[in-house]
Formats: C-alpha cells, structure tokens, sequence
C-alpha cells in the first residue's frame, strides 16, 4: 500500500483493515496522533485527510491511499508553527497535553471550513474531542484567536 | 538586591556535585540509619546529594525525578529556580529521568522532587493513623503534607542562588576579577568590560569550587517569574505533537504488547486458549502472566486483535459481583462493629430534635486518563529497566525488583511525560505487568501498551459511598447536623498493595466533612469503614471529593429546612476567617441575593480540602432539553500563586473534572467486571456543556497546592443550583439519573 503522509509517500505492508492511526504510529513512527480510545469517542487521533478532520482510528488503512495525509506534523513545527499551534501557545492551553494534537487538527480544520466560526459553532465543533484535563475555556479563547490570525493573513 | 539572609544549615544544605563536563548542585542531606528496606538502594556514604541543577556543556537542565503528569510540576521548579540562577525560563531543560544512574554514580539519593504534585500528595493527605504509615513509607517518594511544600519553596531558590554565586566565583577565579565587580544575566556571567562568560562554560570549574552558602535571596518585590505569567516551557512541544509520552516510546528492536487480565479485578486465570492468536499476523507470542496473558507482537493493534482472539476462563471476583451487592454490604455498614472515626463530635446530636434525615450515595470512578496505562521494560543481564509515566517511581523500582528477583540498585527508573493521571499512576501495576513480559524475553524492550477496555475494567476505582444525615433547626438557623458516612478504605486497599499494614482510622472515609470550619451546636461525623469490596485508590481529591457532595448537599437541604439563605447561614455558621473570604468572594462574585429569573437557580458549596478553602457558585437554567450550565464562580484561598497560567488551569480543570463527573459518570458492576468499557459508557465534560468559570485567587504568603482542591464543591454546588432553579433535590450521583443535562 503507498500511503502519502505529510507531504511523503511511504510504501507499507499492512491489512488493509488495520486503523491508519497505527499505521502512523507503529509502522511509520508518526507518533503526534495519539490513542485514547479506539472507538471514535475521544479524538485524540486526529488527522486530517484532504484537509478534513478526521478520527484516525476509525480509518482502515486501504481507504488512506490515496488520499492526503497531515498529521499534527505535517500542520506546522516548533520552528514554523501554524496559526492554531501559535494560538494554542499563546493561550498555554495543554495541560496534560495528551488530546491537544487531535484538538488542534480539529480546529485547524475547523477554521478551514467556517473562517470566523461564532461561539456556539466552536463549541459544536469542538465538542468532537474528549480532554480529560478540562482545557476547555482555554481551546475556545484559542480558536478565536488563531481564526482572528488567519483572517489577517 | 534584596535582603541578605543566611540560610539556615539546621535544616538543609546546598550542596554540588562534579558530573561528566559540569555540575550538580541540589541538597545535601546527611544519611541518618533508617530501619528502612527502602533505603537500602541509597548510595553508600555519609550523604547523599538531590540534585535540582545540572549545568554542563549541553545547558542548563533541571532534574526531577517525578514526572509532570499535567498540573505544571516542571514549569514551577523551574520558575523558582531560574529566579534566582538568573536565567531564562527558555534556558532551562526538564528531564524527569532518575538522576543517580545517568549522571551520578553513588553520591546521590534518588529522594525525589521536592516540591509535590498535589497528586502526589495524595496517599500520604489521607490523614492520621493508616496516613502516619504512608507518609513514612511514602515520604520518600510522595514528599508529603502541605509542611513540606514552603520548604522546597526556599530550597529550590536557595539552590539556584548557590549555584549562581559559586559560578560568579568560578568566574573570578578564571579572569582574575574580584566577584563584587561581576554580575549575572540570563545565564552569563558579565565581566566590567561588558564581555561574558556563560553558565555553561564555568560549569567543570565551578565543580571544583565549595559552594558558596553566603547568598542572598530576591526580595519578592524583584521577582522577574514568580506569579509571573510564564511561557510553560512543554506548551510549544505539547502544541505540536512533538512531546514524547510514554505510550510514544521508540526502542530499537522493540516488542509491541498487550495485556488481557481477568475482568473480574483480582480474579485469577483458570485457563486460556492462544491457538488462535498465536496464529494471527505479526504476533511473536502469548506470554502467561499473573491473572491473564500478555500478547507480543510487532504492531499494538495486532496485540490488541490478538489478545482480543484468546479464549478464557476466568475465575470469580473476590468481592460482591454487582454493584447492588456492594450497596446492601455498605448500606450494613453502618453500624457500632463498623465505625472507623469520630472526629467530630459536639454537642448532643442525640437528643436534637431532627427536622430532616436523608440518604446521599455516590458510586464507584475511574480516572481514565487520556493516555491508557503504558509501560516499557527491558530485562538484560544483571539490570531492569523501566520507561514510564508515574508517581511512584521508588516503590516501582523495589516492587519490580522483588518480581525479578534483583536488588532495587539492578532496577533503573526512568520516567516519562504521562498523559494524565489524577491519581491512576499511584499504581504500579501495569509496570508489574511489562516486567513479566520482559522476563519471558530477555534482551528485547517489550513495550506494553494497554487498550482502553483494559483500562477502565482494570482500574483502580474512587470507591463508592453513602452518607446517613440527619439534622436540626429552629428559629431560622441550622442547630444540628449528624452525618455518618459508610466506605471502604482507600487507605486500606492501597497500602495493601504496596505491602505495607494500614493502621488506625482511615481519614479519607471522612475527609472533607468532619474537618469543616462551621460551628454548628449539635454536630458530629462519623466514619464506617466497609469491608474490602472491589480494590479501590486515590482519585483527584480523594475522600473530600465526594464527601464535598454529601456534606455540602446535606447542609443545604437544612439551611432550606431553616428557610435561611444558603449563603448568609454558611457564613453565620463559619468560623474562620479565610473560608469565610472565599464565601463572601462568590457571593459578590456571582451577585448572590440579586434574584434570578423564573427556571434560573444559583447554588453554593463549600469545602475546605487539602488546606486550601474554597467556594463555588453555580448557575443553571432549566430548559425544555434538561439543566443547562450557565456559569461557574470559583473563589479559593491558595496561599502564593507562584504561576498564574499553572493555577487558572488546574482551578478550572478541577471544576471541570468535579462537574463532569458528578453529571453523568459511574462505574457499575455485573458478574464481577465493570460495565463501562469506555469513553462512550463512562463520558466526561465536552467543551459545549462546559460553562463560562471565573477564578478568584485570595492570596496569602503560604504555599498550596491547587490541583485538587476545586474539585469537591464543584459536584454540591451544581446539585444545589439544581435545587433552586426546579425544586428537585438530588441525593444520587450522577445527576443524571434524575434531571437531564443539555
Ligand atoms: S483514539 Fe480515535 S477517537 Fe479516540
Ligand atoms: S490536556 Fe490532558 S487530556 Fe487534554
């Protein structure tokens, strides 16, 4: 199977029902995505495939061929980091830190979708994800902020 | 610069160690006989150094053996620290790796991090009596009681002050120049001529040095970090996937595992059948291990297929099977056999006239943190190590030697980043679980990863409880409240597992109630201790999390007895000063007293947990699709906030956690196994049902931790806002099983 992952095309040997989600991370190393629950409850393995968040877990290899694959990664790294990871800096919003990648995957696309999303639109969509540390009110003051930067630019 | 002070050497000493290109500096603490075992991995001689600081050619890394498992432990050392190093927070590294192996060679104790977690604190909070025991045992590791905490509050800027002015003299020595005509700034010395000399570079030569003890500290007036807001020094690693927990760990020729163990918690395995998945793809092997079998193979979801493919027969639980079972045996409990403590007593509760009696339960709780249990072991020779994420790691290193059969020196811990514990990683045994594995491979680190359904059936639960209240009033105020409170102890189950006897009355069974500051003529609490159902632990809080509810929800139900205003009568019944700040702070906070439209309701708690008082208001609307959560007000008295970001985090985490727990999650029993397996079953807060929380810190000169403490009123705070908007009182968790959330 020839999966293309942050820009990077990877050939593995892999079922084709295995869960893309570990595909990346015991197969190809890409260890942002995290596991939490398996079942499409906590988000924390989120990705987006073309763009669009998506849970990694609840995606069989074979149907990511194909398909644009970013992981928290590929969205931007500590020296050029992406409006989101920026936001989520600025507010300090991890605690733990443990759901933040599927957190920022689901915002960034978000804010791909919907440019200045209203309060009730965050929170519909960020309702998505699970964070057992309560950063909550820190992920909404950080979708505003990182939707106000990606309207500037 | 500030007020010269001399450190007082009766109680601690600053003192250096040379390693490999550097040095050291951290306390030295004279060894004193201790009968001990656990000590007996300390390194011979007649001290032992912990250190705090290590400088070398590679920078300034701060060292502490215990891991930050997401309430900002690392960011707060390191703003002590770096206050008085003159460095930059940016300048400093954390490494969590056990010290005495990497760097130190014998002249170091792995005594552990001087400052504690709130989590940390937990076991050895749990009080008196079984509590003396574990803060004995523990204090090695669990640096216990709130004594500690102002202690390391002056140790750790003492240590980056020393370290300072033994560099400036090594600096004085290597040029010539007297110390008084050098300075220090951002992790350079500063020659007259304006010229520099890092840290870094006068690490090897200051090794060489005594070091110097005469130092001054800051006046808190000159602080640059503390109660500062600070750049936490993980949130760029944490935004960008690139922090490396435990379940991320990456070995050469490592093995993926899994492990499936009897359901029923304790149970044993009678027999099992591997045919199957011995078969399946990249499986290398099923491995028996106590009470289940671990699955060895090249990817973690083929583990977790394969494990899924053994067949078992499991044995019974020891202990009731179903969650029904547990009730009738607690609900017998109370009883004169059973009474475990009477701390409080006052006045004659028996002979009050009683205006109310009611029953209050709360069930079982898992911890579910994000990250499931995940430990890496390597078994090679004469030596075992362990990678992962914990809070004991000194009790790990001796209970894994015991299972290999090694001397606790063979074992060498080091922990990693965890993604959330709340007390889960008090336990050891996943890690128990990847020695077994590695003990069947030698050679090969087996990294055991477990699935989300082991988790949450083989957790270690907050127990469940019931509370038999009765009270009295007249004349518009509350006269009497006798509470009696019926648990199994935490203490108990938990020093059991470690070894250890848990003697005398187990405080948590009571925490958080008997210890409340109200007068109250006829008042009484009384503990019942239920015999051992399923094992049970420390969860955020411990016992005041859930006697917050039982006692604040009870108290309420009087106050509306006494037609008094819950607030005002809380208030007349108080009797200290702060508490009676953090009542006032909400109640101005929120507007208490201004009336609130039809289908609004505000209600308060209060409890005073872990030393910290602290007052929640909530508010709630009742609308046609259930409850829905308006706002929060939180005021606490915390004592110094040494990181601002740290403490707005952990105050509303605590909500959060206390809200959504008491709203819709238990864990049940059936045929002995827990029926929620995972998130979908057992699901917390989301973002769309979190209300707006606004924090109020009174601050003091003391030093708390801030970890836990919100947590309790959060829970008898909503269920009275309830009260008020509808006129429904609740005595169940969760809430939910009485009025609907939106
Ligand atoms: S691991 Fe995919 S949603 Fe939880
Ligand atoms: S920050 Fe810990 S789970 Fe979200």
């Amino acid at each position: 199977m020839k999966l293309t992952v942050n820009g990077t095309e990877h050939e593995v040997d892999v079922e084709e029902d295995m869960p893309l989600l570990w595909v990346l991370r015991d197969e190809l190393g890409i260890t942002g995505p995290k596991y939490g629950c398996g079942i499409a409850q906590c988000g924390a393995c989120t990705v987006h495939l073309d763009g669009v968040a998506a849970k990694s877990c609840q995606v069989w290899a074979v149907d990511a061929e194909g398909v644009e694959v970013t992981t928290i990664e590929g969205l931007g790294t500590p020296d050029a980091l992406h409006a989101v990871q920026a936001a989520w800096v600025e507010h300090q919003v991890a605690q733990c830190g443990y759901c933040q990648s599927g957190q920022i995957m689901l915002a960034a696309s978000l804010l791909a979708d919907t440019p200045s999303p209203s309060d009730a639109e965050i929170d519909d969509a960020m309702s998505a994800n699970l964070c057992r540390c309560g950063t909550y009110p820190r992920i909404r003051a950080a979708v505003k902020t990182a939707a106000a930067k990606l309207q500037e630019a | 610069m500030g007020r010269l002070r001399t450190i007082a050497r009766r109680t601690f000493l600053i003192g250096s160690a040379a390693v490999i290109g550097g040095v050291a500096f951290g306390v030295y603490s004279y060894r004193k006989p201790a009968a001990n075992p656990l000590e007996d991995g300390l390194a011979q001689g007649a001290a032992a150094l912990t250190p705090y600081v290590k400088i070398d050619a590679d920078g300034i890394t701060l060292i502490t053996p215990r891991a930050d498992v997401g309430q900002g432990a690392y960011m707060v050392q390191a703003a002590l620290i770096a206050e008085e190093l003159d460095v930059r927070l940016d300048q400093i590294t954390a490494d969590p790796g056990v010290p005495s192996a990497a760097y130190y060679n014998g002249t170091v104790a792995a005594e552990g991090f001087p400052l504690a977690a709130t989590d940390d604190r937990l076991i050895a909070r749990t009080g008196r009596g079984a509590a003396d025991v574990a803060g004995k045992l523990l204090g090695l590791q669990l640096t216990g009681g709130s004594s500690t905490v102002p202690d390391a509050f002056e140790k750790l800027r003492v240590a980056g002050a020393v370290a300072r002015a033994t560099l400036l003299k090594a600096a004085s020595e290597e040029t010539g120049v007297p110390v008084e005509q050098l300075s220090t700034r951002d992790g350079v010395v500063v020659l007259p001529d304006e010229s520099t000399l890092a840290y870094t570079a006068l690490a090897a030569r200051a090794a060489g040095i005594a070091p110097v003890q005469e130092v001054a500290l800051k006046d808190p007036s000159d602080w640059r970090y503390i109660g500062k807001e600070m750049q936490r020094i993980d949130i760029v690693a944490k935004s960008t996937g690139t922090q490396e927990y435990g379940i991320d760990l990456k070995m050469d020729g490592m093995v993926h595992a899994t492990v499936k163990c009897n359901p029923r918690m304790g149970g044993e395995m009678i027999s099992f059948d591997a045919t199957e998945a011995e078969a399946m793809r990249g499986v290398k092997r099923v491995v028996p291990i106590t009470g289940g079998v671990g699955v060895l193979a090249d990817n973690t979801w083929r583990a977790f297929q394969a494990a899924d493919a053994v067949t078992f027969e499991w044995g019974e639980a020891p202990y009731p099977a179903t969650t029904d079972a547990m009730w009738e045996e607690v609900g017998a409990s109370f009883s004169a056999e059973r009474q475990d403590s009477r701390f409080k007593d006052d006045g004659d509760v028996d002979a009050m006239e009683i205006a109310l009696a009611a029953e209050y339960r709360i069930p079982h709780l898992a911890h579910a943190p994000l990250e499931p249990m995940t430990a890496t072991v390597l078994v090679d020779g004469g030596r075992l190590d362990i990678w992962t994420g914990t809070q004991i790691p000194r009790f790990m290193q001796v209970n894994a030697a015991k299972l290999a059969g090694l001397d606790a020196a063979q074992v060498y811990v080091h922990v990693l980043v965890s993604g959330g514990s709340f007390g889960r990683r008090l336990e050891d045994d996943y890690v128990l679980q990847a020695v077994e594995l590695a003990m069947a491979e030698p050679g090969v680190p087996i990294k055991l990863t477990w699935s989300r359904e082991e988790d949450m059936t083989h957790d270690f639960p907050r127990p469940l409880q019931m509370a038999r209240a009765r009270g009295a009033v007249s004349d518009g105020q509350v006269t009497g409240f006798d509470l009696g409170i019926a648990a199994p102890s935490v203490a108990a189950s938990q020093l059991g597992r470690l070894g250890q006897p848990a003697m005398g009355p187990d405080v948590a069974i009571v925490a958080g109630a008997w210890d409340q500051p109200y007068n109250i003529p006829n008042y009484r609490v009384t503990g019942y201790r239920v015999p051992p159902l399923v094992p049970v632990s420390s969860w955020r809080s411990v016992g005041a999390s859930g006697n917050g509810f039982l006692h604040e929800g009870f108290l309420d139900e009087l106050i509306h007895a006494a037609g008094a205003d819950p607030l005002k009568e809380r208030l007349r019944l108080c009797w200290h000063e702060p508490s009676r700040r953090v009542l006032e702070a909400v109640g101005e906070m929120s507007n208490w007293g201004e009336a609130l439209p039809e289908g609004r309701g505000r209600g308060v708690a209060f409890t005073l947990s872990f030393g910290v008082p602290t007052a929640e208001v909530v508010e709630v609307t009742a609308t046609d699709r259930g409850i829905r959560l308006d706002k929060v007000y939180v005021a606490c008295e915390v004592g110094r906030v040494i990181d601002p970001v740290n403490f707005d985090n952990q105050v509303k985490g605590g909500v959060i956690w206390g809200l959504g727990h008491a709203m819709m999650s238990e864990l049940t029993y059936s045929d002995g196994m827990v029926e929620q397996t995972n998130y979908d079953g057992y699901p917390g807060l989301r973002i769309y049902q979190t209300p707006q929380i606004e924090v109020r810190a009174l601050e003091t000169d003391a030093l708390r931790g801030i970890g836990e403490p919100s947590v309790p009123p959060a829970a008898p705070a909503l269920a009275n806002a309830i009260f008020a908007a509808t006129g429904q009182r609740i005595r169940e968790l969760p809430l939910n099983k009485s009025v609907d959330f939106v």
